[in-house]
């Protein structure tokens, strides 16, 4: 990938990104922030590569230790969005 | 597997994110957002399992179920009112997480056959990554331990000049590996240069400043893994990181305007300067009503509608459950409740809809700031928990006020306004609030959740 494309990428993620998030009601910006936190938490296929590979100790483990910290991130990220929005429905049909 | 199947499978984890964070921008379908972007997650990472370069796959296993149960017992074990240390150490934890990847490349790089060129592309972006990471890292360890109310604000007079340099010297650091792509000291300088900068960046940042400084280090999370991508020329990576920086900083600028302050300003101004605008003694000399829960039940009694406003003040009071039984007694007593809520109460971004929604209380009563202050005239009681520069109507009357110009609560407006507060001491900003001087306001001083509770049972018995 040239680095003009990655660019490219970049940029029009950027705008996507802005564009979606533009009108979320104040109820919602936790779940978004852990949410979106999660996905960020994708570094997580960089330090699979990085910790599977054959290449020396040090990288090795530096990659381990990555993908330990990039899957905390992720797992705990959705799970704790999930429960914070599962509160959010459970006790509208409680109420109604 | 050839690289073509991972990289359809990216294409298909892209999608997923990108529905997963447009259903997370709407309540009714936020839930599935969530899950979209989970099985995104997932897709991605089974793709990369088949990366031909993956020769061994116990060292990647020890890494994946030690960060799974760590995440799950994070996840379940942590109570609301802790949700935006965990949304802090989560950020931290995705910005250490790059630096380590880059970190990796870059060994692996250095050890490579010396004629294989390095590319720009790799140095600048493994730099960025080392750089936005590190910040990212021990900035939110910092927020954390603020959140955490271990540690206070500190800062001094050339703190400003020291960040300035902290960043410019990654940045020169960085610049430098271009002439030296193998250079370890560099690359750690960088790295030193970024945890620094995090500390001293964040440490100077008041509490309620801090929605801005959440929201801020997630958008910074988003664009380390969007730097590493480019570092390891990995698209998904990119996009998926800059839509995550995109949308943290959407939500930094709605703090931002919410308190009617610039990012900058958020980052680089001292702690407002008491003593602008009325002093303490000038504005409540003998105006203060204080009053005691067996009256305030006797008003509520007769109350058609009552509006509360909640802060931070209930967060620290765990007064969540309280106010819920208050507004159920009131309920049943056919009186009409709805909660006032102001973008940047409490501590992060939506922090006051969470507890509330732990406390079970119907989202649809949480009314935003701008559809509820022209109801204030019609309200007959607001009640103010632990909230106190958000509902100070210096910002709208005196222009020589530090806060002039933010946008409040005007819980002014309304009949009897009742303050749940244990003294009269200053919110934030450090400036005494007009509200507790007013006419129509009752003091009522005291922990959160004991005076909420106290008027509950005092209503039972009017």
């Amino acid at each position: 990938m040239t680095f003009l494309i990655a660019l490219l990428l970049f940029v029009l993620a950027v705008f996507l990104g802005v564009e979606l998030i533009s009108k979320v009601p104040p109820t919602l910006h936790t779940p978004l922030m852990s949410g979106s936190n999660a996905i960020s938490g994708i570094t997580l296929i960089g330090a699979v590569v990085s910790a599977g590979a054959e290449q020396t100790v040090l990288a090795t483990w530096l990659g381990v230790g990555a993908v330990a910290l990039a899957t905390i991130n992720v797992v705990g990220g959705f799970l704790v969005t999930n429960r914070m929005l599962s509160m959010f429905s459970s006790k509208k049909k409680r109420t109604k | 597997m050839t690289s073509d199947f991972i990289q359809l499978g990216y294409i298909v984890a892209a999608v997923l994110f990108i529905l997963g964070l447009k259903g997370l921008g709407k309540p009714r379908t936020a839930v599935r957002g969530n899950a979209l972007g989970a099985a995104g997650m997932l897709v991605a990472v089974v793709v990369t399992l088949t990366d031909n370069r993956i020769l061994s796959f116990w060292q990647l296993g020890v890494g994946l179920v030690v960060g799974g149960c760590i995440g799950v017992l994070l996840a379940v074990k942590v109570q609301m009112t802790g949700m935006p240390e965990l949304v802090a150490l989560f950020n931290g934890f995705g910005g250490l997480a790059s630096v380590l990847v880059v970190g990796s490349s870059f060994l692996e790089v250095q050890s490579a056959d010396v004629n294989v060129a390095i590319s720009d592309t790799f140095t600048i972006a493994a730099a960025a990554t080392a750089l936005i990471g590190a910040v990212t890292f021990s900035g939110s360890l910092v927020a954390w331990a603020k959140l955490r109310e271990s540690v206070g604000s500190f800062g001094f007079a050339g703190i400003k000049v020291v960040n300035a340099a902290l960043l410019f010297g990654g940045i020169v650091l960085g610049a430098l590996m271009l002439g030296a792509p193998t250079s370890t000291g560099l690359l750690v300088g960088v790295i030193g240069c970024g945890l620094m900068l995090g500390v001293t960046g964040v440490f100077p940042i008041g509490g309620a400043d801090m929605p801005v400084v959440i929201a801020l280090l997630n958008s910074l999370s988003g664009l380390a893994a969007s730097a590493t991508g480019f570092a390891l020329g990995n698209s998904l990576l990119i996009v998926a990181g800059s839509l995550v920086g995109a949308s943290g900083l959407i939500l930094t600028q709605i703090m931002c305007v919410a308190m009617n302050r610039s990012l900058p300003n958020v980052l680089f101004s001292d702690a407002p300067v008491a003593g602008g605008g009325a002093d303490a003694d000038e504005v409540y000399a003998g105006k203060v009503t204080s009053t005691s829960a067996d009256e305030v039940a006797l008003l509520l009694d007769t109350a058609e509608r009552v509006a509360i406003v909640p802060g931070y003040g209930m967060a620290v009071a765990q007064a969540q459950h309280a106010v819920r039984d208050l507004t159920r007694a009131l309920e049943e007593n056919g009186t009409e409740v709805v909660f006032g809520i102001h973008p940047v109460a409490g501590r992060m971004p939506g922090h006051m809809n969470v507890l509330l929604a732990e406390a079970e209380i119907d989202y649809e009563k949480l009314i935003e700031m701008d559809a509820i202050n022209p109801t204030f005239a019609q309200t007959d009681m607001s009640i103010v928990i632990g909230a106190n520069d958000v509902v100070n109507p210096a910002a709208r009357e005196d222009p020589d006020s530090p806060i002039a110009g933010m946008p409040i609560l005007d819980v002014d407006k309304s009949q009897t306004v009742v303050v749940i507060k244990r003294s009269l001491s200053p919110g934030f900003a450090g400036i005494p609030n007009a509200l507790f001087a007013a006419d129509n306001s009752l003091m009522l001083f005291g922990d959160g959740k004991q005076a909420v509770a106290d008027i509950a049972a005092a209503l039972k018995d009017v």
